[in-house]
């Protein structure tokens, strides 16, 4: 189908088979980024339901079995349905048209890559409405809670893991093919946006970590189902190996969430500064060293499984190190700040928002590689407070101004300012008064994953349900924003929308044609 | 639009601290403590210690970049007729943000190191002490003094689920705790008996994984006598907030009485093993073992939780022969979550425990298992 898209005129037999069938990458795009933020809204209304019942002490509207299916389910939800869907779906958008490219170099994969999601997600939240229940033994699943002892319903959880994985397979082999091969002429390596960048390096690392993700998942399988002892001591496995085997997907997997939203703040905070992004060869070599570094320090999430001092210090040096490379993207998008002309729409507010919690997020981090003081860290709402910090003010926030920057390109439209930074405010706030009075109860001793709580952490839960409410209710805002855009928006037609907008997706027309870049431009 | 939303925001944030505030003078013993404690142990005090410096080192790098951030945003905003300019590179100044936090953090490692060999430090123990997590209790071990117990949570249903107001140690609370003296080196063996727990205890700095098949140590020398409380903090299944871990450390002396009457106690139980008890004496005993021990999974009234946990009423288990359900109780079924309870229950318990699951909620079996039956299964294997 060399012509437009069929549209609602067509018919709804025509309409439907556009978007089941296609393999455009805009469509594909605006597929992925629909999908990731039902997702968000699911798994947001388990976050919901958990600090409702964590409002008071005492159990009052679940049972403890059931919360843990919360956490587990909002954890698996939030991370493999809402930010990794979320930022392939920006990357379907954008990589072509930062690039050159007329389309992904893999479009049919493109489109099996999401549409076997929504499967993989069926899969997965049917489990809650099964005998036995939803898996119940957290995001990171840790043998034999998750083999042994975990409800029967755990065999879907795994096939639902392994389709997840192959999607993010697909997605990510289909990136590094468009990138390598499909640059317009003259766009080098070293001239891809900060974005692509980002993407690649994510990319790889997909392609490395999945299939770990997916042999840990199998190993479940075979001691579930067919009298393996992987991770069963008593035939001669190792429940620790079960950890190391997860944690060497699961550190490379945050980086894997936050390198792209990186890429994300690279590219709007030149455009609100007026001013090119500040030290871009340093931002690309550290980019490459922090994603180096994900391979080599898997087992600081292990410092209380008593593994020997040798191994507990080479993780916590290492660990440190990575502190290194994240301080001078921090202070390279300072640095691009300092002497702009700047703006504050927002997706610069939300990026703003972002260098400051995700670095905040990163000081806790540093304290958390300590080893001896991580033993009181450990397992602890600290730990939560910590990875909501780099996961929520890091990837949602930039994951929300990647929307709001782009959304009139994607549509012709633009969004309604006014809302746009009230949604900011409340979003913000509500964020910090959701997560840090967590750093007090984790400090404090409360552990995370507790459906209960002794009476003297009740204040600050009660302080960090009304900030999760809040922070909730910013999300509805959002969504309002977003469809009465499309809906009602301001017609834009200059095809660079902002004033300092920089890049190849910004000399296409506003909104961005159907099929853009059939003949590949210049790059000088 | 925006000033209205502001306002409604301060009249928000105003009742969410009223709120707080109200609910602060409601709990008496709610504390508002915001930091990690220091403990009583020197490896609490190191955790501290090293703490506190990475969060001031943290907080004034913080405070710098942030405070040269605010800067900017105020200074060269468009509104204030800023032009930007149009320098973006600077190997100076990228390698000296490289280098500097390079050198920052090797200094760092340094008493970071030297914490961590504290940690480390289990040898030359005067007790050692293994410790056994079980959903959803801790099993306390004393090595070479045949002293073993459980500890349970001792809150009851009633408050947990608001029947009942909650007491003033609501979750902190054991049948029986963990019992040291002052002044000694304790070594905790720890271990898991079916999933992985992990055992903390914030005024030690000791907080270790119980994993099934495999040992770890860690360490506590105290002087102050007092009661310690800790949490289970692996995820460990729908108990997993309701085993909480609780110390007492006694004077010597005190402590010494305390050990020779735990000795004691075990002694008149051995000799009461042989006792005949009647059919109304079990039910009673078994009603009270059950809810505490297998009630968690098989619920109260019997019928398990469909999927996950079988039913006992009417079960092929209960209504069958009763060395079977010997077998059952006593060895656990391998590769399912029943455990082996026979070391976490008395004779008397589990003689009481399956009486009860045979003759409660119609299961009429009507027949009577003595403790001396199960001591004679246990030793014939």
């Amino acid at each position: 189908m060399a012509h437009g898209p069929a549209t609602l005129a067509d018919g709804w037999v025509k309409y439907a088979s556009r978007w089941l069938f296609t393999t455009n990458h805009k469509d594909i795009g605006t597929l992925y980024l629909w999908f990731s933020f039902a997702m968000f809204i699911l798994g947001g209304s388990f976050a919901m339901i958990i600090r409702a019942e964590l409002f008071q002490p005492g159990m009052q509207l679940i049972k403890p079995e059931f919360f843990n299916q919360m956490t587990t389910m909002h954890g698996l939800v939030m991370v493999f349905g809402a930010i990794m869907p979320a930022f392939v779906g920006l990357a379907n958008w954008l990589i072509p048209m930062m690039i050159g490219a007329p389309d992904m170099a893999l479009p049919r994969m493109n489109n099996l890559s999401f549409w076997i999601l929504p499967f993989a997600f069926a899969i997965l939240v049917a489990t809650l409405f099964m005998e036995g229940g939803g898996p119940n033994f957290g995001w990171t699943f840790y043998a034999p809670l998750s083999t042994t002892y975990a409800p029967d319903t755990v065999n879907y959880f795994i096939f639902g893991v392994h389709i997840m994985g192959a999607s993010s397979i697909m997605g990510s082999i289909n990136i590094i093919a468009t990138i390598m091969n499909m640059r317009a002429p003259g766009m080098t390596y070293m001239k891809m946006p900060m974005f692509v960048w980002t993407w690649l390096i994510t990319a790889f690392l997909l392609v490395a970590v999945m299939p770990v993700l997916a042999g840990a998942v199998t190993m479940m399988l075979m001691d579930i189902n067919f009298g393996t002892s992987f991770f069963d001591a008593a035939g001669g496995g190792d429940p620790v190996l079960f950890q190391h085997i997860f944690w060497f997907f699961g550190h490379p997997e945050v980086y894997i969430i936050i390198l792209p939203a990186f890429g994300v703040v690279s590219q709007i905070i030149p455009t609100f500064s007026r001013k090119p992004l500040f030290g871009y060869s340093s931002m690309v070599y550290a980019t490459a060293s922090i994603a180096f570094m994900s391979f080599i320090v898997w087992a600081h999430h292990m410092f209380t499984v008593g593994m020997p001092i040798a191994g507990e210090l080479y993780f916590m040096y290492a660990t440190m190190l990575i502190a290194v490379p994240t301080g001078v993207k921090v202070f390279n998008w300072i640095t691009t700040m300092y002497k702009g002309s700047l703006t504050f729409e927002t997706p610069m507010l939300f990026s703003i928002a972002f260098v400051i919690l995700f670095t905040f997020g990163g000081f806790t981090g540093l304290m958390l590689s300590i080893a001896a003081a991580d033993i009181q860290y450990h397992d602890t709402y600290f730990v939560v407070a910590h990875f909501h910090y780099v996961m929520v003010a890091g990837a949602v926030f930039s994951g929300t101004a990647a929307v709001y920057y782009w959304l009139p390109k994607w549509c012709g439209k633009m969004y309604n300012e006014t809302m746009g930074k009230v949604q900011f405010w409340i979003a913000f706030i509500g964020f910090n008064i959701t997560f840090m009075p967590q750093h007090f109860l984790g400090l404090a001793g409360m552990p995370r994953r507790y459906a209960d709580y002794g009476l003297q952490f009740a204040d600050w839960n009660m302080v960090s349900s009304i900030g999760a409410f809040m922070y909730g209710a910013a999300q509805i805002l959002f969504l309002f924003n977003v469809v009465r855009t499309i809906t009602h928006g301001k017609p834009v037609d200059k095809p660079e929308v902002w004033e300092g907008a920089e890049g190849l997706e910004w000399t296409v027309p506003t909104p961005a044609p159907y099929h853009t870049f059939e003949k590949p431009p210049q790059v000088k | 639009m925006l000033k209205r939303a502001q306002a409604l925001f301060l009249r928000c944030l105003g009742a969410v601290l009223a709120s707080a505030a109200a609910g602060v003078v409601n709990a008496e013993s709610a504390t508002r403590q915001l930091n990690m404690p220091q403990g009583v142990t020197e490896v609490s005090q190191a955790a501290y210690d090293i703490h506190m410096i990475m969060m001031w080192i943290c907080t004034v790098i913080g405070v710098a970049v942030f405070g040269f951030m605010f800067y900017v945003m105020y200074a060269h905003r468009k509104s204030r007729g800023a032009v930007a300019e149009n320098f973006h590179e600077n190997l100076l100044v990228e390698l000296l943000w490289t280098i500097v936090p390079a050198i920052i953090l090797i200094v760092m490692a340094i008493p970071a190191t030297t914490a961590l060999l504290k940690v480390y430090d289990t040898k030359d123990a005067d007790i050692d002490i293994k410790v056994t997590g079980y959903q959803w209790k801790w099993q306390y071990e004393y090595l070479g003094e045949d002293v073993k117990f459980m500890s349970e949570l001792r809150t009851s249903q009633d408050e947990i689920y608001g029947r009942e107001s909650k007491g003033e140690h609501y979750l902190r609370e054991v049948t029986e705790p963990l019992v040291l003296p002052v002044g000694k080196k304790v070594r905790f063996l720890i271990t898991g008996n079916d999933v992985i727990h992990s055992w903390w205890v914030p005024d030690f700095g000791v907080k270790r994984d119980a994993v099934p098949g495999l040992f770890t140590s860690a360490w506590a020398k105290t002087d102050k006598p007092g009661t310690y409380v800790g949490e289970c903090t692996e995820l460990c299944g729908s108990g997993h907030a309701f085993m909480p871990v609780v110390v007492e450390v006694k004077e010597q002396a005190e402590y010494d009485q305390w050990l020779a009457g735990k000795k004691e106690a075990a002694a008149v139980y051995a000799s009461t093993i042989g006792k005949q008890w009647t059919f109304d004496e079990l039910m009673v005993q078994g009603e009270a073992v059950y809810n505490r021990s297998c009630a968690g999974c098989h619920a109260v009234n019997g019928e398990g939780i469909p999927g996950v946990f079988p039913a006992l009423k009417n079960s092929v288990i209960a209504l069958g022969p009763v060395v079977e359900h010997l077998r059952v109780v006593v060895d656990g079924i391998a590769g399912s979550a029943m455990q082996s309870f026979a070391d976490q229950l008395s004779e008397v318990d589990i003689a009481a425990v399956i009486h009860y699951e045979r003759n409660a909620w119609g299961n009429n079996v009507g027949d009577i298992t003595q403790p001396i039956d199960v001591l004679n299964y246990k030793q014939a294997k």
